[in-house]
């Protein structure tokens, strides 16, 4: 593959808000202010310490109640995935897919996802760029999504009140879980997304760690 | 400061995978790396785009005053308003509510207004208000966070889940804010983000 022009390339910095381009070493976008970085190497350290938050919210997120439903005389604590499984068997397949794929499988495969790119810049872990090109847009894409599950506990917790009949009350859970969306999001959007296409310019550098140190001795004035 | 470097204006770089780029004269440009649109392909839709912005935000106004969901099970029917809605979580989660207010309402509504302070002054051809740069910048900052979406696709799983024990109806509040989703959505599409990055910095 020819290696691709790049504003690193040329000695320019672009700016990741407006697409500007500036000489290597501004330090701020002289047209929208944002702060100009060749490649937000550093960062990877917030994308890793919001990662972890993210995981450790998501622990209670599962283990507490999201829905706590009195029905008459009965009382229940449903966490996400009792709550999915009651669906489940009361025949809304449907409904459970949507809640398991939102709660569940996005958070993990996010959680995968961006520590796989994150070790993949950090250690050159050898892959195919279409996938990590193709994971990286899903991060993006469906990350947001997983907020679905917060937002269907706000309206129902809103709208079934009828005193003591029947009552849908919110569970810890629920916090617990925007929590852990919310510092995913931080962790992705931490993510120098222009380092997992630098991946595919240089294979004749694959494993070799050094070669972003090699960068910013070229470029001393980056931050 | 253009002056002294003019050849940089002429070219981009993309956000998502930093490509460089001569910004084409006419037409739109999409990255051929990562697919980002850097060029929309109309970059001269302004005056649609503030018209939707203005649209949305009047939908927005009148989802929030009428109701938005009515329920009815027993002999009893209980109405709640997208307000009501984001403010479901009491006592310790709290906090909760205010993040749901947020990201469903008001992050959604302040971006239109910060587009509306952008975008009414380049439409009318007149320079760019004071601090329109800052103010676009966290208008772009503040787009993932903006989840009207998310909530109303919230709305039908929730309608599913209870539909068994009770009757739910849309109030038209729901339309309202639905249409309000799908006309941010053709906004954030028409915008073209370079020309008017470029519209701010020449005034």
């Amino acid at each position: 593959m020819a290696e691709a022009v790049t504003a690193r390339s040329e000695g320019l910095v672009g700016c990741q808000r407006c697409g500007r381009v500036w000489d290597m070493g501004t330090p701020r976008c002289g047209r929208c202010g944002a702060k100009l970085t060749s490649r937000a190497y550093r960062n990877l350290g917030t994308v890793w310490f919001f990662w972890a938050l993210g995981i450790i919210a998501y622990i209670p997120a599962n283990t507490l109640p999201m829905l706590e439903t009195r029905l008459l005389l009965t009382t229940s604590d449903d966490t996400i995935i009792e709550g999915a499984w009651k669906l489940l068997t009361h025949g809304s397949v449907g409904v459970a897919i949507v809640i398991l794929a939102a709660s569940v499988l996005i958070p993990l495969a996010k959680f995968a996802a961006i520590a796989w790119l994150a070790l993949s810049v950090q250690h050159r872990l050898p892959s195919s760029p279409k996938w990590r090109h193709r994971v990286y847009e899903a991060v993006e894409l469906i990350g947001r999504w997983s907020m679905i599950d917060v937002f269907v506990v706000a309206i129902l917790s809103s709208l079934v009140q009828f005193s003591v009949l029947a009552n849908v009350k919110p569970g810890p859970a629920a916090l617990a879980f925007a929590l852990s969306v919310i510092f995913t999001m931080l962790s992705a959007l931490s993510f120098d997304s222009r380092m997992i296409w630098d991946l595919d310019d240089d294979p004749a550098l694959a494993g070799k760690r050094d070669n972003l140190t090699a960068v910013k001795k070229t470029a001393p004035t980056q931050r | 400061m253009n002056d002294s470097r003019p050849t940089q204006n002429t070219r981009l770089a993309c956000p998502t995978c930093d490509t460089l780029y001569d910004v084409p004269v006419s037409g739109g440009l999409t990255c051929h790396r990562c697919h980002t649109i850097l060029v929309a392909p109309a970059r001269r839709a302004g005056l649609l785009t503030l018209l939707i912005a203005l649209a949305s935000l009047g939908l927005i106004y009148g989802a929030i005053t009428l109701p938005f969901l009515t329920i009815k099970r027993f002999w009893m029917s209980n109405d709640a308003t997208l307000i009501q809605t984001a403010l479901a979580f009491e006592g310790p989660l709290l906090v909760l509510s205010l993040v749901v207010l947020a990201l469903i309402l008001i992050l959604p509504a302040l971006r239109l207004g910060l587009t509306l302070y952008v975008l009414t002054p380049v439409v009318l051809g007149a320079g760019a208000l004071p601090g329109a740069a800052t103010v676009f910048r966290w208008s772009e900052a503040l787009r993932p966070w903006s989840m009207a979406e998310i909530f109303v696709l919230g709305c039908g799983v929730a309608l599913i889940k209870i539909v068994a024990m009770a009757e739910v109806m849309f109030g038209p509040a729901f339309y309202m804010f639905a249409a309000a989703i799908i006309l941010i959505w053709v906004q954030d599409r028409l915008t073209c983000r370079h020309s008017l990055w470029e519209a701010v910095e020449h005034g």
